[in-house]
């Protein structure tokens, strides 16, 4: 099963053929994700690595039917080409870009409001490493070779911290149904909440890892609705224990603003919602596997 | 980025927000000449600094005479002002601000922000103003109003209006207390900014409704598109080595540690930060790379963290995914060599091209020591960086 990306999902690349675009369009062709096509305005009806090039996303979806994209558009077009995508019928949308001005998402997230909810895609990102369906499909930036199949779901905000999450399950033998980075941003596509309902919905999955950070109410939410609505266990770490207040650590979002938005009261609160904590970063890995093994 | 008070009034000022007289001085004979050319008999003298609470501070100084200006204009210019925001260090003081005294009759509270949750622009108020209102929601959060405004549609006079009410304004100056609210956030709006704080905003004795205080804050992903702001940037109220960073593409945040962190991407280099501190030691930075970092970022890279003189061992954490392990080793063993570096130093390298990175490091011969894990490098800077300090 997985979630949102499986062997069959029909992929497309928005900004296909930029350099960044074909670089990752091969990286992802490679690992076996069945792309079909990519998007790129005015270069409509040519062939790029062998593919077919469409001038807007609607086409691609009409012509070859095209389920999910992922968006390298620069920052100042993103928010625009997100848009199109959902315009366009696409179910799911990675946006890789990092940089889409604040307001501009405040944009997309109201357009995406206007769909009704069975209709409305759904999107990760921006500023994040992508998603990734082990063995079946990538639709990121990751190596995909640190990545072995399995029954754990992670969401995460980073990308290489999901990176070094993956690499230690592996260490251990055990694998992921779908790794899915919801970026650094203040304003983002998804939550680790709405990321760990699908988790929660898809069979094949057993165990939710959830990977956060410093600044906003988000993990603690999501902590929230693991006690509510969840009959798999969550394990969580949070990053960010030497940040001090007010400063922003590389990732917009990742600045502690308001009381409750430090890691170590991330921590508290999730402990109390029954949240298994990671007690250090390198322990990740051995985490899940002590939960795992109670299953 | 932040600007300075007379910076956003000038802004507000064309968004028909009423303000007082004021002009700006970089001299002490300036600010003397400013308070001559506003009428009145007291006048302001304020510090311009990026900071908040700089009234506590004694960044902002009641003047009844022109030679009293002329003293607390001697005694800011050129002095570092420490508030609560800025840090022990303080924040250099090349400005003043001259404004005409003002009766003031009432203060309210009045800002506009990016809500991360709701996704949406809120609109802040408090009939309680002129106090910090991070102490006033954490002491009175039933004082403090907010209006979510709904990006398509805008700011409704409707909205403007609540606020206005739920700020105790007189009915004789709500269609004023209108005005000034929507010309804030049509400028939030048209300059993307992050954050507009007027506080205090005052009821004068005259009745008139003025911004004694201003605080804008822009989204840096927007400059691009906002040159005009993005010209009002103050390079002298940013840690220089955080403008060092950012002009190689890097995100450095110094801190008070002594050892040195150069990891890629931002949540990895918290999690290091953090492994760090649980093995005994205290990070002096936090540094991502980023993407793509070839030899020269990573030498300058380098350069930067071991231009803070607390620095007593650092490392290097990189989980290669676009980057390559091999290009950053070379990176690093360039940097080593180049800078003639002193402190010890400990890389882990992990993802792609792992294997010829590890071969390259062993290769050069220099005293560079490796660790497979993040648990394994953690423990082994704090090692180093105690032995180094035994040394001396």
């Amino acid at each position: 099963m997985a979630i949102l990306i499986n062997e069959q999902t029909r992929i497309i690349i928005q900004g296909f053929t930029g350099r960044i675009g074909t670089f990752h369009a091969q990286e992802m062709i490679d690992y076996g994700t069945n792309v079909v096509g990519g998007v790129t305005p005015g270069k409509g009806g040519q062939k790029h690595l062998g593919l077919p090039v469409f001038n807007t996303v609607r086409e691609a979806v009409e012509q070859v039917g095209a389920e999910a994209s992922i968006v390298f558009v620069p920052p100042a077009f993103a928010a625009d080409s997100i848009m199109e995508a959902a315009d366009a019928g696409i179910k799911y949308c990675v946006s890789i870009t990092d940089g889409i001005p604040t307001q501009d998402m405040m944009t997309v997230k109201n357009f995406l409001r206007l769909f009704p909810e069975r209709n409305r895609m759904m999107l990760t990102g921006p500023n994040c490493s992508g998603t990734i369906s082990p063995g079946r499909a990538m639709l990121g930036i990751m190596p995909g070779h640190i990545y072995s199949r399995g029954v754990v779901g992670v969401v995460g905000r980073s990308g290489t911290l999901g990176y070094e999450a993956a690499d230690q399950m592996r260490r251990l033998n055990i694998g992921i149904s779908t790794s899915v980075g919801i970026g650094g941003d203040p304003i983002i596509g998804s939550s680790h909440r709405d990321v760990l309902q699908k988790l929660e919905e898809d069979p094949e999955t057993k165990v939710t890892l959830m990977i956060g950070e410093i600044g906003g109410p988000m993990e603690v939410e999501a902590g929230l609705f693991a006690k509510e609505n969840m009959s798999k266990p969550l394990v969580a770490y949070i990053a960010g224990l030497t940040a001090p207040p007010g400063r922003r650590m590389g990732h917009a979002g990742a600045i502690i603003s308001s009381a409750g938005e430090s890691a170590a009261e991330k921590v508290e609160r999730l402990k109390e919602l029954g949240v298994t904590i990671c007690p250090t970063p390198s322990l990740m890995g051995e985490t899940v596997a002590k939960v795992l093994a109670g299953l | 980025m932040d600007i300075h008070e007379y910076q956003a009034k000038e802004i507000l000022a064309e968004y028909s927000i009423k303000l007082a007289e004021g002009g700006l001085a970089h001299t002490v004979e300036e600010a003397v000449q400013r308070s001559r050319e506003i009428d009145g008999n007291v006048w302001v003298v304020k510090a311009q600094i990026h900071s908040g609470a700089r009234g506590k501070a004694g960044g902002v100084k009641v003047c009844r005479t022109h030679e009293e200006i002329e003293v607390a204009a001697e005694s800011l210019l050129g002095k570092k002002l420490v508030t609560h925001q800025t840090g022990p260090a303080g924040k250099l003081c090349s400005r003043l601000y001259i404004e005409a005294g003002t009766e003031i009759a009432r203060e309210v509270y009045l800002a506009f922000m990016i809500d991360r949750s709701h996704e949406r622009i809120v609109m802040v108020g408090s009939a309680q103003g002129g106090m910090d209102i991070e102490t006033l929601a954490a002491t009175n959060p039933d004082a403090i109003k907010k209006i979510h405004i709904e990006p398509a549609v805008g700011l409704q006079d409707f909205q403007a209006r609540t606020m206005a009410f739920a700020l105790g304004l007189e009915d004789a100056l709500l269609n004023h207390a209108v005005r000034t609210i929507r010309g804030c956030y049509r400028a939030m709006r048209d300059l993307d900014a992050n954050i507009l704080e007027i506080n205090p905003l005052v009821v004068t004795r005259n009745n008139e409704l003025i911004a004694l205080d201003a605080k804008m804050s822009f989204d840096e992903n927007a400059l691009f598109r906002r040159h005009r702001i993005s010209e009002l940037r103050d390079n002298s109220q940013i840690d220089p080595r955080e403008i060092a960073a950012a002009e190689a593409g890097l995100s450095y945040v110094g801190l008070d540690g002594d050892i040195g962190c150069m990891i890629n991407g931002a949540g990895l280099a918290m999690a290091t930060m953090d492994m760090i501190k649980l093995a005994g030691g205290e990070p002096a930075n936090f540094l991502d790379v980023g993407g793509g970092a070839s030899a020269e970022r990573t030498e300058k890279a380098f350069r930067l963290v071991l231009a803070d003189s607390n620095v007593k061992a650092m490392l290097v954490n990189i989980f290669a995914g676009i980057n390559r392990c091999d290009w950053i080793a070379e990176g690093v063993v360039q940097a080593v060599r180049n800078i003639g570096m002193t402190v010890p130093l400990v890389v882990r390298l992990s993802g792609t091209n792992v294997e010829e990175g590890r071969r390259i490091i062993a290769d050069s011969g220099l005293p560079i020591i490796t660790a497979e894990t993040l648990a394994d490098a953690a423990e082994k800077v704090v090692h180093a960086r105690n032995q180094a300090a035994a040394a001396v």
